[in-house]
């Protein structure tokens, strides 16, 4: 079991049922790193789908992914694929994802700074990226739409209009609306346990 | 010498930024163009134009090519700029790498009690929140002050809210990949435009 330090045991026996190559952890974020556009949110939607038809991940456990991603510095791309990584393969797993969603990007800019110095002047580039673009913004809505639809409480939507509400018109960064949840929920389920008079660990 | 410093820039630059994206850009642009000088802002705008056109994250992208540019302008040759190239971009997600490797850690040893499963019951709207304000962000410029108005740079014309609203629908059938919904984005793009 402990082949895969530090993860519970749910997971390791998880891992040891089918352990995932890290060739084909490195293939999947090759892919995922190449049909990015944009970077941030856009990148989740093509995750989920690459990790769901691997059977790599359950639907619920994305949004766990995000948060944590979006709690580190840095990009929240390679966040993502880090913790990604991490789960199926340990600190191995990680370094090859990460490596994995570089690499595209890394090919192309390098080919573009060496050779083409008119390219985002090209008309079938700019053509191309018209279509792209609304099309990578309708990916990101749709993901927001199932999101929303998955939460069948009253106060999960509440948050959630709260959040696109502040975020949209207030500029609030992300970084601070996930801090106030992580505190907002520490203390209410705090004081639930103090009224039921558990005392559970942690 | 210039690499190591091109290296330490991005690795505080990957520290200090939160929230990714664009905001990277912006701490970027104040580092390598104001601070240092490296590069001009003109040349800088253009790094930005090409980041959003290609494949991979913005700001990624943008450290990469970055990274290129400022060995360029110090007057190296092609290669010694793509060691530039591959210096800032593995500098950008190197401090990323180190928090994760905690983060990960704490979530995996913690996520199975109470208080954690609670706290992550609340994220998730949240998150749906945080994406919901990003794609909104993508569609309409929201100001209190000004009213709205719609981002020309994605939406240009009808044309491109057609092309939104069939990948829109073809994403919640939930038959299609996104992959094939961005290349079918691309092939519509070439025919429309």
């Amino acid at each position: 079991m402990c082949k895969f330090a530090g993860l519970p045991e749910r997971f390791s026996r998880h891992l040891e049922m089918e352990k995932v190559s890290l060739w084909k952890i490195f293939a999947a974020f090759v892919k995922i790193g190449a049909f990015t556009i944009g970077g941030g949110y856009i990148m989740v939607p093509a995750i989920e789908a690459e990790m769901r038809r691997r059977r790599w991940i359950s639907g619920d456990e994305l949004p766990d992914i995000v948060a944590i991603a979006q709690s580190a510095p840095g990009l929240l791309t390679a966040n993502m694929a880090i913790f990604a990584g991490y789960k199926l393969r340990g600190v191995a797993g990680s370094i090859v994802a990460t490596l994995g969603c570089l690499l595209a990007p890394f090919v192309v800019i390098l080919a573009i700074a060496m050779f083409f110095n008119s390219f985002s002047d090209n008309p079938y580039v700019i053509k191309i990226f018209s279509g792209v673009r609304p099309a990578a913004v309708a990916l990101i809505t749709g993901y927001f739409i199932r999101l929303t639809r998955r939460s069948h409480k009253l106060w999960q939507l509440a948050i959630t209009a709260c959040v696109l509400v502040l975020m949209v018109l207030l500029k609030v960064s992300a970084i601070y609306m996930i801090l106030v949840t992580i505190t907002g929920a520490v203390a209410v389920a705090l004081l639930r346990q103090k009224r039921n008079g558990r005392n559970q660990r942690c | 010498m210039l690499l190591l410093k091109l290296f330490w820039t991005f690795f505080f630059i990957g520290l200090f930024t939160f929230g990714g994206g664009y905001a990277v850009i912006g701490i970027i642009q104040s580092e390598v163009v104001f601070a240092k000088g490296w590069i001009t802002e003109s040349m800088f705008t253009n790094i930005v134009a090409v980041s959003q056109m290609t494949p991979g994250p913005v700001g990624l992208n943008c450290s990469t090519y970055v990274g290129y540019e400022v060995m360029k302008a110090a007057g190296a040759s092609q290669t010694v700029a793509s060691l530039g190239s591959f210096t800032s971009s593995i500098a950008i997600v190197l401090p990323s790498f180190i928090v994760m490797m905690m983060l990960v850690r704490f979530y995996t040893r913690f996520h199975e009690t109470p208080v954690f499963k609670d706290v992550m019951s609340a994220l998730k709207p949240t998150v749906a929140g945080l994406i919901g304000a990003s794609a909104l962000s993508l569609m309409l410029y929201i100001n209190l002050g000004e009213g709205l108005s719609v981002i020309v740079e994605n939406f240009p014309d009808w044309k491109a809210w057609v092309v939104f609203a069939a990948s829109l629908g073809l994403y919640l059938t939930g038959k299609v990949g996104p992959i094939s919904i961005l290349a079918a984005g691309a092939v519509a793009g070439l025919l429309i435009y």
